[in-house]
């Protein structure tokens, strides 16, 4: 443009491009004057800057109402419906939980977070939304270029006519604003908002800086997936760490230098003699497959024996091979399909078990099988031969062929 | 969109008059925009500040690094250096926290409550409390964070995916109070910042070091007080104060359902919910004209935060002062009308038991020191306001402890109980965190804008636009 013959200013000026015209006002009054006749004058692209909200400019301006609550509505919405779904999925779809018998999802207890949520996302969307319609934060402006702009946020009101206006024409414009009551000369305005204005140097910054930041998490996520041989790096150690000799260590104060004893020949400790293989192992002979058929005869078989059992079942037992031994326990319900790993429990009235010896089915429990663990920590060698005889119980109740019940009992089970 | 722009224009008509009834002025002294943009600012652009400001500072550092101190050692030696046992499990620091989150409610109350019944006395205390309230939260918030001793496990409390594959339990109130508090310190941040940009702006532009203009530049966002911009800017304050009304009052609802929800005598009550907001209120104001007396003195800003405020803060705490001790009454009337004689032995032990020393410390800061309130005398002398809302503190302090504390020490089991007795740990951190609020607001007295600067301005008789008659004429145009 002519911007050339108006500016007085130095040779850099005239290279950048005109940003438009401003004027300067004392006071509140003649701004507001000021921008009825540029509203009037028909101009689009234009704005005043003020210290302070001038209550009632909109009108003078010809603006309307800003969209901002509707988009904070959407956001409070969205609020609400996050909470709602994150606590019914949470509670009571993927992590069931029960406590106190109060219901896994109910919309009273739901409603703090609800509420909070709900504020706090119209919080985020209020100011958000502000500083995005407001094209914030902006890193320069070309009005800024102008030194006595920095008055508007003390005590001068400014009224800046963009370049870019249809109606925009140097003089014309100028001398719209010279007639309004204006403080100081109209003046032309050069600058390139804010493309360039930043360093090189805090580009490259502002690129390398996120990398290197996502170094420690891709160290973290790799070592989430991966196992080492090295002990775990402990910043506070929990009680972890304790003054005493760990299994499988060395220890100096012995010649052999082994922490753990060897028994010394010839002893038994206490409570350790087990005599009876029969009772303790379930075999009756050395051979591999030498398995008991018979339960020991030191213990009584009476229905009290078989009721422990089954109690010590239900509570050891019936988390995986569930209550009737089918092999539904909630272990297994919980575990399948979620873990393609899992193997679940083997129907404990499967063929080749409803034939197993007792000593068998009483080895599998205290020395486990394939991947079922040992339970001998858990259970008594009597209670686990009570277990095997519910077990047997179990079987015989799964099996019984219904020819075989009196009429009165077959009502009961039908 | 022609409706709305019409029903601003006639909105200049209105906002005329400032002070319709003869009020004092909100603004004293003959003053322009130009000065109190100068007196605000010179608080934070004179080389030094007053002497009062490094005494102030000499005291609250050390105290601050002191609860620095005591969390580090919390950390490594756990909670038992604190005096919490059986059965009192929830001692001093569930205390700290609900008094320092009490504090807090004066802030957001005064910016968003006040200024939605639009009572423009409080644009020039609204900022100061506002960052009390921030300050607040802060002291707040640590305690909560290091009562658990393992503070590495804290995430436990986030609903976050995890290896354990568990997740957080929502149908507990103490989960729901993190959500509180969290949600209360976010929002109170983004308002307080947000109300904060056009000043940070007028310090920018007034900054005359390279490093302050950078600085204020970047937190101002490249802020030019364009009309657009302030008419969203507007929208979005008045959106904000809206949503943190209800957050304030349900923030301490929520910090009562921590005690309302558990079923103990003493606790048990449906009063809780009001009778906390009602109490944090009270707390925070005596706050507020606790700092902000000695703070307009030192810092020259008598003109802009006036005896009129100061006034109108003492009638809130005459208000709900009196408020907390109807609750008191309240809650001896339900546990005698309940019939329940463990509610009934829950009371009797409160006041008449081994903390009633407590109890009637509590009763007379918080009952009858306000009640000197009535008497315009004592309400208008700044010395002697100061002196009662000390007392509120004090007594707010203890309103927490006897709820905590008395209700802990008897439980069912008379083989358990047990007396209360504070460690030296527990005593510094308490102390350390004093230090840290002290801290803090000294260096938002220096350092920010102190008062909002912008919204003083638009408070003043010279701010609004004088009608000129052209109405019809610019109506008229409207489609553009
Ligand atoms: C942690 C889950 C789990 C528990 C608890 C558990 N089991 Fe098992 N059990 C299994 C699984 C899995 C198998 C199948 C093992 C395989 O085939 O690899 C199995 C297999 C068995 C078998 C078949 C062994 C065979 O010879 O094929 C028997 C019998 C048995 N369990 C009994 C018991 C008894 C009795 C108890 C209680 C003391 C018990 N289990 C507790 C998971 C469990």
């Amino acid at each position: 443009m002519n911007a050339k013959a108006h500016s007085p200013a130095a040779p850099a000026e005239r290279t950048r491009p005109l940003y438009g015209v401003i004027a300067e006002y004392k006071d509140v009054d003649s701004l507001v004057a000021a921008a009825r006749k540029v509203r009037d004058a028909g101009y689009t692209r234009w704005d005043t800057h003020t210290p302070f909200p001038i209550h009632g400019i909109e009108g003078a301006m010809g603006f309307g109402m800003t969209r901002l609550p509707w988009f904070v509505l959407c956001c409070g919405l969205t609020g609400l419906t996050v909470a709602v779904l994150l606590q019914w999925w949470t509670n009571a779809v993927d992590y069931p939980f029960l406590i106190s018998g109060k219901p896994l999802f109910a919309l009273p207890p739901a409603i703090p977070i609800c509420f909070e949520l709900t504020v706090l996302f119209s919080a985020f969307g209020t100011f958000f939304g502000m500083l995005g319609l407001n094209k914030l934060p902006m890193l320069h402006h070309p009005l800024f270029e102008h030194e006595a702009f920095k008055r508007v946020t003390d005590d001068r009101f400014f009224l800046a006519i963009e370049s870019q206006d249809p109606k925009f024409g140097l003089e014309s414009t100028k001398a719209l604003l010279a007639s309004t009551g204006v403080c100081a000369d109209v003046v032309a305005v050069h600058g390139n908002g804010d493309k360039g204005v930043l360093p090189n140097w805090m580009k490259n910054f502002a690129i390398v800086m996120p990398i290197l930041l996502l170094v420690p998490l891709a160290w973290i996520v790799t070592a989430r997936h991966s196992t080492s041989p090295k002990t775990r790096l402990q910043v506070i150690p929990d009680m972890d760490q304790q003054l005493k000799f760990r299994n499988q260590t060395r220890n100096v104060f012995f010649a052999d230098q082994r922490n753990e004893r060897p028994r010394v020949e010839g002893t038994i400790p206490r409570g350790l003699l087990r005599e009876d293989q029969h009772y303790y192992t379930g075999k009756t002979g050395p051979g591999e497959s030498d398995w008991a058929t018979k339960f020991p005869a030191a213990l009584s078989l009476d229905e009290a024996f078989v009721a422990r059992g089954r109690e010590r079942f239900n509570i050891t037992c019936a988390a995986c091979h569930g209550q009737t031994g089918v092999g539904d326990g909630l272990v297994s319900q919980r575990a399948t399909g979620k873990y393609p790993s899992w193997i679940p429990p083997i129907s404990l009235h499967a063929e080749n078990l409803l034939a197993q010896p007792v000593g068998q089915t009483f080895s599998s429990i205290r020395n486990g099988i394939r991947t079922m663990p040992s339970y001998a920590q858990q259970l008594t060698v009597e209670d686990t031969w009570a277990i095997v005889a519910y077990v047997k119980a179990l079987q015989k109740s799964q099996a019984f062929p219904v020819e075989k019940l009196s009429p009165e009992e077959r009502q009961k089970v039908q | 969109m022609t409706s709305s722009a019409m029903g601003n224009a006639s909105a200049i008509v209105i906002d005329q008059d400032i002070d319709p009834r003869r009020r004092k002025s909100l603004v004293e002294g003959d003053h322009d925009f130009t000065s109190i943009t100068a007196s605000i600012a010179n608080v934070a652009e004179r080389p030094k500040p007053p002497k009062a400001w490094y005494v102030a500072m000499a005291i609250s550092l050390p105290l601050t690094l002191t609860l620095f101190g005591c969390i580090a050692y919390l950390v490594v030696k756990g909670v038992g250096i604190w005096g919490n046992r059986q059965p009192i499990s929830w001692a001093w620091p569930i205390v700290n926290f609900v008094f320092w989150v009490g504090i807090a409610h004066a802030g957001t109350l005064i910016s968003a409550i006040l200024f939605l019944f639009r009572q423009k006395w409080r644009t020039s205390i609204n900022r100061a409390a506002e960052a009390m309230t921030i300050f607040a939260v802060v002291c707040a918030g640590t305690f909560p964070a290091i009562h658990v001793g393992r503070i590495w496990m804290e995430w436990f409390l986030a609903p976050v995916p995890n290896h354990l594959e568990m997740w957080p339990q929502f149908r507990s109130p103490l989960l729901w109070d993190v959500f509180a508090v969290s949600t209360y310190a976010t929002v109170s941040l983004l308002f307080w910042y947000m109300g904060m940009v056009p000043d940070l702006a007028t310090f920018r532009d007034r900054a005359t070091t390279k490093i302050k203009k950078i600085a204020y530049g970047i937190f101002a966002l490249g802020w030019r007080g364009s009309s657009r911009q302030w008419h969203r800017y507007e929208r979005a304050y008045l959106l904000l104060a809206a949503l943190a009304m209800p957050l304030v009052l349900s923030v301490h609802s929520v910090v009562s359902f921590d005690f309302a929800v558990s079923i103990l005598p003493g606790w048990h009550t449906t009063i809780f919910p009001p009778y906390f907001v009602a109490g944090a209120i009270f707390s925070g104001f005596a706050m507020v004209v606790t700092l902000m007396v000695p703070a307009r003195a030192l810092f020259g800003l008598k003109h802009v935060v006036t005896l009129r405020h100061l006034e109108n803060m003492n009638k809130v705490i005459v208000a709900t002062g009196t408020m907390v001790g109807y609750a008191y009454a309240m809650e001896f009337f339900i546990a005698w009308y309940s019939g329940s004689q463990y509610e009934q032995f829950a009371f009797i032990n409160r006041a008449l038991g081994p903390y009633w020393w407590a109890y009637w410390i509590m009763v007379s800061c918080n009952v009858i020191a306000p009640q000197f309130f009535w008497f315009k005398k004592i309400r208008t002398s700044p010395l002697l306001m100061v002196i009662v809302c000390i007392f509120v503190n004090i007594g707010m302090w203890f309103e927490r402890f006897v709820i905590t504390v008395s209700t802990l020490n008897r439980d069912f089991l008379p083989s358990a109980w047990g007396y209360f007795s504070p460690t030296l740990f527990d005593i510094l951190t308490l102390c350390g965190s004093f230090g840290l609020f002290m801290t803090l607001f000294l260096l938002f007295c220096r350092y920010l804008p102190m008062v909002a600067i912008s919204e003083v301005k638009s408070v003043m008789p010279q701010a609004h636009p004088h009608h000129h008659g052209d109405d019809a004429h610019g109506a008229g145009h409207h489609a553009h």
